[in-house]
């Protein structure tokens, strides 16, 4: 069970002190993930400014997915580093040197860190109030009036109000990616992972989750990094749009230069199967 | 907030027309109080009635001549009540104690810690594989010679609650299994300890997934309770035994009524299985 990353060997700050002004928000280098024999993560090399909005597309199964997971620590990378506000996820300082961390570090690092899921994830057997105040309750020690005071809010911010007693499977799709993003701004993380949010979702349903992005979007506070189909979404949103292939990255910039004019040959064959249908 | 062309139009403040959440803490619910009620009925009904000396009568005999006395038969019922009590109260405590054991061998069968993990699959192994029997024989019988005696009542309820505790903990593993990966990984995401993780996450999906095979498991326990009259347990068999020792006749009376005892009792609670089995299968549907 050797899940916990080595330490890279590359050069550079290895833990810079905590600072989380000027430190990136997500900070990857070197990152390595093969499930077997299938590389999904090839030295990556990724920075997300705090605040930044950053959508990462590419085809499916070129592991831009395993990009959020790594970062959500749903799954452990085989080596590399990632920081978070400048701390580092997997790894402590231990007598001068990057040592694997614990469970509780990880857990305290964590905590920066949200993610929404294609398949929404909702807790069926509560309702929509009890899946959003539970972490803030449970993993904040937050008071339950304050708690169920703080969904109230978040169920009102994605317009849901007087859905608050119904449980999920009383919810369209869409009604429940929209909890699901409300759950997991209840614990107010700096990076808020979405992965392919609206892919499940029927077609008249993928505006109202959109809406709400672009609400959090707007909001400017929030380090958003999104898996995305939705290119006119992320055209809209993004300050800045990677293009993830075969475990690397293969183009990035503005999404104006990605989206619009793309210089490597693979993302122009990518944006043009995406728009032919 | 969002703006005036928005699909999703957030109510103005204060118009909230839910039912404010119950957020009294659990102790507090008046469901809590009808079950605490009904736990200290049961108790109490058990502290009076329950006891495992019984005497049974010994003044019925069958008239001499007869293959079937039903005056006898009818004379032993409030005998053969009193034993299917006893055996059902063993049964409940037993399985009681499986539910918990069970549940404790599901999570030490799953933990990171080999020197847990192993160690438990071997019991669960071992304990499966022989006979609740001999399991009863060797509490009763040979344990006293290391010193741990335990009486005839209290050796059934533990030998019935560790060897259905770990059928239950392969019941409960499977159930567990069959919790979506999504939800372990939203638990992860929304940064829930280990603790809260199971709790509220878990085994409250995980259970209802396997209420049909634990009711199965109730109802097989309580068949497997008269095996309690090999170690001086006075419930039904051990009545029907007695029955028949004084009479010197094959009781044909007290073996039949142990069958309608039996039925008594394993036909409404497999109804009530059933019916729990729907009840659940609905809630999780709604």
């Amino acid at each position: 069970m050797n899940a916990s990353a080595e330490p890279s060997d590359r050069p550079g700050p290895v833990d810079s002190p905590h600072d989380p002004v000027s430190s990136p928000a997500v900070r990857m280098r070197g990152v390595n993930k093969a499930f077997g024999d299938n590389v999904v993560l090839q030295g990556l090399d990724l920075d997300v400014a705090p605040g930044e909005r950053v959508v990462i597309i590419g085809p499916s199964g070129s592991g831009k997915t395993t990009i959020l997971r790594v970062i959500m620590t749903l799954e452990r990378p085989d080596s590399g580093t990632i920081e978070v506000n400048g701390r580092h996820l997997y790894h402590e300082q231990k007598g001068g040197q990057l040592k694997p961390a614990g469970e509780k570090h990880i857990r305290s690092v964590r905590s920066d860190v949200g993610m929404v899921f294609q398949h929404f994830n909702l807790f069926p057997h509560m309702t929509a109030l009890e899946n959003i105040a539970l972490a803030p309750i449970k993993a904040k020690g937050m008071g339950k009036r304050e708690a169920h005071q703080l969904g109230m809010d978040l169920l009102d911010k994605v317009g849901l109000v007087e859905h608050a007693n119904h449980t999920p499977g009383q919810l369209s799709g869409g009604q429940k990616q929209r909890v699901a993003i409300a759950r997991s701004l209840a614990t107010e993380p700096a990076v808020m992972l979405f992965d392919e949010v609206t892919s499940a979702l029927d077609p008249e349903l993928v505006g109202e989750v959109l809406t709400v992005l672009r609400d959090i979007a707007e909001d400017g506070t929030t380090t958003m990094m999104l898996v995305t189909h939705e290119m006119g979404f992320a055209s809209e949103v993004a300050d800045k749009v990677i293009m993830f292939d075969n475990g690397q990255v293969i183009e990035e910039g503005l999404p104006s230069e990605v989206l619009k004019d793309p210089q490597n040959e693979r993302t122009q064959a990518f944006l043009g199967a995406v728009v032919k249908h | 907030m969002s703006t005036d062309t928005d699909p999703v139009t957030p109510s103005p403040a204060g118009a909230h027309h839910v039912a404010p959440p119950d957020i009294r803490p659990w102790w507090l619910r008046p469901k809590t109080f009808v079950i605490a009620a009904g736990v200290v009925v049961f108790a109490a009904f058990m502290w009076r009635f329950g006891g495992g000396d019984i005497r049974f009568s010994t003044e019925h005999r069958p008239r001499p001549g007869t293959t079937f006395d039903w005056d006898y038969f009818f004379a032993l019922v409030p005998d053969m009540l009193r034993g299917i009590w006893v055996t059902a109260q063993a049964t409940v405590a037993g399985f009681a104690v499986a539910l918990v054991i069970g549940l404790l061998l599901a999570l030490g069968r799953r933990s990171r810690l080999r020197v847990v993990r192993l160690p438990v699959a071997l019991f669960i192994e071992f304990v499966r594989s022989t006979p609740l029997l001999i399991q009863l024989y060797f509490v009763y019988y040979a344990l006293p010679d290391w010193d741990i005696t335990l009486g005839a009542f209290v050796t059934l309820v533990i030998g019935l609650g560790v060897h259905y505790g770990t059928y239950c903990s392969e019941a409960y593993r499977a159930g567990i299994n069959s919790v979506p990966k999504g939800q372990w990984e939203a638990s992860t995401a929304l940064n829930l300890g280990p603790t809260t993780k199971w709790s509220q996450i878990i085994i409250p999906q995980a259970i209802p997934n396997v209420l049909p095979a634990l009711g199965n498991f109730l109802i097989a326990g309580f068949k497997d309770a008269p095996l309690g009259s090999t170690i001086q347990v006075t419930g039904i068999l051990a009545f029907a035994t007695a029955a028949s020792g004084r009479s010197f006749d094959a009781g044909v009376e007290p073996y039949t009524l142990i069958g309608i005892g039996f039925l008594l009792v394993s036909i409404p609670s497999a109804w009530l299985v059933r019916r729990l089995e729907r009840r659940i299968a609905y809630e999780r549907i709604s």
